[in-house]
């Protein structure tokens, strides 16, 4: 017998929860749904749109009644339950109907505020949560002229909206002097006034209801000031109160909401609560995406998976009024201790504020403009140590670099047939489409349906943006550390302290320790791991080939066609006639397709058959060539100009000073590739100034540069210290590298590890602290011990890993 | 009925991972999970054609090392909401030995 689940509330966190817990134990529980309206589950931040005319009922359910038939769930439709008896453990309904459970959900949501005037229930005061009062409003658009609505919040302005586009005269009343002011600053709350106003919409600012006037329907509306102003109808959009009346008559325990722990239960265990009806660390909500984080956190409980824990969210804001862009998040009034960055360009209407405390992201709101809110919203969930950037913190996120959509970042702009994500083709439509038909919410899902931001990622903040913009809403996810991938709750950074802390050196253990959920882990974690244990342990742990992606497991390139590329070494991009007379045979006796210089300074022989692999390296190796890793997350070139050598203007040796370089680092495994290149002098022929580790020569000695990056988004290096001898400039290319290896996330390049932790906080560690230097230093050539073979050589000679390279069997 | 074909003995296909076999009408992917079971797929991917047996294995299913497409070793099913299907070929162990039926 399976286990019998009951929500009450077919709202949008309750329903959440239902299909969370579906995806992951479709199979645990014999699921009833109550809800008191007569539908099944629509998305109601839309309600907005709906009211202004941009979108149909129909285009906002979430789940038609066949989903529910589909998934095994009886849905108790348009029936609100009046009773828990927890003695017996069951639900019993308005008209009667009861059903019993082992575990119960309560999603109530919550219910408007009325305000306690005199008229508070006459005819044509209405309030603004569910369809029901949607079709309310709309007939009184039809019937009638004058709109009052009480509340300037963000419901208020978007019910004003919404009857102002039907043709309505309204006037909206707010008791402060700010409109949205939970949202906005006095600057940012001006300009929206100023904005709405220009559209039509008039604001009685600092008026406090005093009644409600009229017979049987509303008529008018009279404020404390002894002002009266006509009204056909009247919108009630105050606030909300969480619904939490059956659980009080049930005896469970309520403040404001609810109160349920981080597993989302409430004081009784087998009764959970998860939406706007929850109080959670003395916080309730009232926006979609922390309830989100809660169901899901809920559905993973009552599946007994028991490791995930809500702790609470941040939450960021934006009005759904077309043509009115606005955001905020988190502290953006500040005080005493904190400190604020102001822009304002009152012509073009735009106002930005961010507010920092110690250097952190605390609040930021903005008007006008708020293509960067999202990666101030990142900032601010991140913790991100912003000293470093903090002069052009205003100017956003300079997208100037990023490769294919440069400068393109209006999404609400773009056309349907404009591409948004160039490596998968993705265009906007294609995006919207998925999102609307397939009920999309958070951009994980548009990655799996659509491809889109799936591979360089450089479009991800574009897709967000549409994401926003098709749903109106705010879907950020609540700012807890994102986990390393679907297989483990633990974060990056908790993996690798754990792998340290109890020296675990193998996958396996990695997983057994930390609980992972899946039994193998998937494509994601299982090469970060393989790759932590390793930089951990390097004379322990074993390597294992089954965790690589292929191309680190055969040591060559895949290409499209199934064959692989295989790129030799050419130290500095010095080589040889032996070497390329070595490279010439090899591509005639193996009939090789295609030779080319690379963009790294070597050449490239594509299109050799796998099974050939372990011959071609044989040949090269004997010509005295190994491995150029062009393949691996590792060293890959070091790229260098010819330099004193042979330069009129070379200040110094940039040729031997490379090859020293590239010999005493290749080998290593890194989190992500890792290129260096070594100029002669400042014009900088080697492009040094876009690589993870630069050089450039001067008179007096040598610039090291760091953090630079030329592909999918150009980032310029910062300058980490001028030094004086080859042996320094060694010294602090290692300790950097080996700092890299130790604190960089897998799959993170130095430009955003260095963004994401601060130059100011690698130069502490390598130029600051030559203790800390020298160590790492160390550090980096005991690993090199068991790093620097070459795998070429290994598998061409020595017999390694010959499984990979021949077919088990031949059959014809 | 087709005859069970020897392909070798299990040993020879790594733990999640997996091994070639050459046919004239394509390769085949012989793959092997951590618990030792073995199953066989076309090694051609659904989406555009490439090899899975170069690709992770994970669970009953492989994931694909051109785009990431996760494939089911039980159906040869791409997993949702990616859509596509491969060829499967019934295999067994005997003995420590794989067959496989073309
Ligand atoms: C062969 C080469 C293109 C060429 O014909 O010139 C190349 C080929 C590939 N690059 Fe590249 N990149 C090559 C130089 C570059 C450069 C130029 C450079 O190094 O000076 C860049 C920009 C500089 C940089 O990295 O900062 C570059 C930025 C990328 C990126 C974007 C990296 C980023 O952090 O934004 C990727 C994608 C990735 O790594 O995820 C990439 C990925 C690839 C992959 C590995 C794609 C893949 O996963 O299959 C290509 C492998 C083809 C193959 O089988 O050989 N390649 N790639 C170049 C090999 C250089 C070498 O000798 O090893
Ligand atoms: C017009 C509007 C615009 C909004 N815009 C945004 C936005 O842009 N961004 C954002 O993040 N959020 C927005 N919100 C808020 C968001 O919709 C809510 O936070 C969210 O719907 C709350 O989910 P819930 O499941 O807790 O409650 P609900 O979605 O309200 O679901 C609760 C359900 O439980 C039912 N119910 C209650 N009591 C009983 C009972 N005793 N028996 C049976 N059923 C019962 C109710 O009828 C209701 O259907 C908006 C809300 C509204 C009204
Ligand atoms: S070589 Fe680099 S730029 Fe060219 S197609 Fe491949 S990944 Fe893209
Ligand atoms: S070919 Fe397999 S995922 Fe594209």
């Amino acid at each position: 017998m399976r286990e019998k689940l009951v929500l009450i509330g077919n709202g949008m966190a309750g329903v959440r929860t239902i299909e969370e817990l579906l995806k992951i134990a479709p199979e645990k529980y014999d699921i009833t749904i109550f809800g008191a309206e007569p539908y099944g589950n629509y998305n109601r931040i839309l309600l907005s749109p709906v009211l202004a005319g941009e979108k149909t009922i129909e285009e906002i359910m979430l789940n038609d009644e066949q989903w529910y038939r589909d998934n095994g769930i009886r849905l108790h439709k348009g029936k609100k339950v009046i009773k828990i008896d927890r003695r017996q453990r069951k639900v019993i309904a308005e008209d009667g109907t009861e059903e019993s459970y082992d575990r119960l959900l309560l999603a109530t949501g919550s219910n408007p505020f009325i305000i306690p005037v005199p008229g508070n229930d006459l005819e044509g005061v209405i309030t603004f949560r569910d369809i029901h009062d949607v079709d309310r409003m709309l007939e009184a658009t039809r019937k009638h002229k004058h709109a009052v609505v009480i509340g300037g919040g963000l419901l208020g302005l978007e019910a004003a909206n919404g009857l102002m586009q039907h043709g309505m005269h309204v006037t909206v009343v707010h008791i402060t002097d700010t409109l949205m002011e939970r949202q906005l600053d006095k600057e940012a709350g001006a300009l929206l006034q100023k904005s709405l106003e220009e559209r039509g919409m008039n604001f009685l600012m600092s008026h406090v209801t005093e009644a409600i006037l009229g017979e049987e329907r509303v008529k008018g509306v009279r404020f404390a000031n002894g002002l009266e102003i006509a009204a056909d109808i009247v919108v009630m959009a105050v606030g909300i109160r969480p619904n939490m009346e059956l659980a009080l008559n049930a005896g469970i325990y309520c403040e404001r909401g609810v109160v349920v722990n981080d597993t989302m239960q409430t004081y009784d265990p087998r009764i959970y609560a998860v939406g706007e009806c929850v109080q959670h660390r003395g916080v309730t909500y009232g926006l979609v995406a922390p309830l989100f984080e809660q169901a899901k956190v809920a559905a993973n409980h009552l599946a007994e998976y028991g490791i995930g824990r809500y702790e609470g969210s941040v939450t960021s804001t934006k009005l759904k009024v077309t043509g009115i862009d606005l955001f905020s998040a988190g502290d953006f009034i500040g005080d005493e201790t904190t400190e604020e960055i102001v822009m304002k360009d009152a012509a073009r209407g735009v106002y930005k504020k961010v507010v920092l405390k110690d250097n952190r992201v605390v609040g930021a709101v903005m008007y006008g403009d708020t293509v960067d809110g999202a990666w101030y919203f990142q900032l601010l969930r991140d913790k991100t140590d912003v000293s470093d950037i903090r002069d052009h913190l205003m100017l956003g996120q300079a997208h100037l670099g990023d490769a294919g959509h440069g400068g393109q970042n209006a999404a609400a702009a773009m056309s349907d047939d404009m591409e948004v994500c160039g490596c998968n083709g993705v265009c906007k439509g294609d995006i919207v489409k998925a999102i609307t038909e397939k009920k999309l919410f958070t951009l994980d899902d548009v990655r799996a349906h659509t491809k889109a931001s799936a591979s360089c990622g450089s479009c991800t903040g574009l897709v967000e943006q549409i994401l926003a913009s098709t749903l109106g809403g705010d879907y950020s996810a609540a700012p807890h550390a994102k986990p390393l991938c679907k297989c483990t709750d633990y974060t990056h950074d908790e993996v690798r302290a754990a792998i340290k802390e109890q020296k675990l050196t193998s996958i396996r253990a990695v997983q057994k320790f930390l609980e992972w959920k899946t039994p193998d882990g998937c494509h994601v974690c299982r090469p970060a791991l393989n790759y932590y244990v390793i930089a951990a342990w390097p004379a322990e742990a074993k390597d294992d080939p089954q965790s690589r992606f292929i191309n680190e497991r055969a040591h060559a390139n895949i290409q499209k066609d199934g064959t692989y590329s295989v790129v030799p070494r050419m130290w500095g991009g010095l080589t040889s006639p032996k070497e390329l007379r070595a490279i010439a045979d090899v591509v005639e006796k193996f009939n090789i397709p295609t030779v080319k210089v690379t963009g790294g300074q070597r050449i490239d022989l594509l299109g050799v058959r796998k099974e050939d692999l372990p011959a071609v390296w044989k040949d090269l190796n004997d010509a005295g060539m190994v491995s150029g890793h062009a393949y691996g997350k590792s060293l890959r070139t070091v790229k260098t100009c010819v330099g004193q050598e042979w330069c009129r203007f070379g200040t110094q040796f940039s040729m031997s000073m490379g090859v020293k370089l590239e010999q005493i680092t290749w080998g290593s495994w890194m989190p992500h590739k890792f290129k260096m290149a070594v100029s002669g002098c400042p014009r900088n022929c080697a492009e040094a100034t876009i690589k993870d580790f630069g050089v450039v020569a001067v008179e007096s000695g040598w610039e090291l540069h760091v953090g630079g990056n030329g592909g999918v988004k150009v980032r310029a290096t910062d300058l980490l210290c001028k030094v004086a001898t080859e042996e320094e400039v060694i010294d602090h290319c290692l300790a950097f590298i080996q700092l890299y290896r130790e604190e960089a996330h897998y799959l993170e390049r130095t430009a955003p590890w260095i963004e994401r932790v601060g130059l100011s906080y690698v130069k502490q560690q390598i130029v600051e602290n030559e203790e800390r230097r020298k160590q790492l230093r160390d550090a980096f050539l005991e690993s090199q011990k068991y790093m620097q073979k070459d795998p070429w050589k290994e598998r061409a000679s020595e017999g390694v890993e010959k499984h990979e390279f021949v077919p088990i069997k031949q059959v014809s | 009925m087709a005859e069970w074909i020897e392909v070798g003995p299990l040993d020879e296909i790594p733990r999640l991972g997996a091994r070639v076999i050459k046919g004239d009408e394509g390769n085949i992917a012989i793959f092997r999970t951590s618990s030792d079971e073995v199953f066989a797929l076309a090694d051609r991917c659904p989406h555009k054609g490439g090899p899975l047996s170069q690709g992770i294995v994970h669970g009953n299913s492989v994931t694909c090392p051109l785009h990431n497409w996760v494939i089911g070793f039980e159906d040869g099913e791409a997993r949702a909401p990616d859509e596509g299907c491969t060829a499967t070929y019934p295999v067994k162990v005997e003995n420590e030995v794989v067959f496989i039926q073309l």
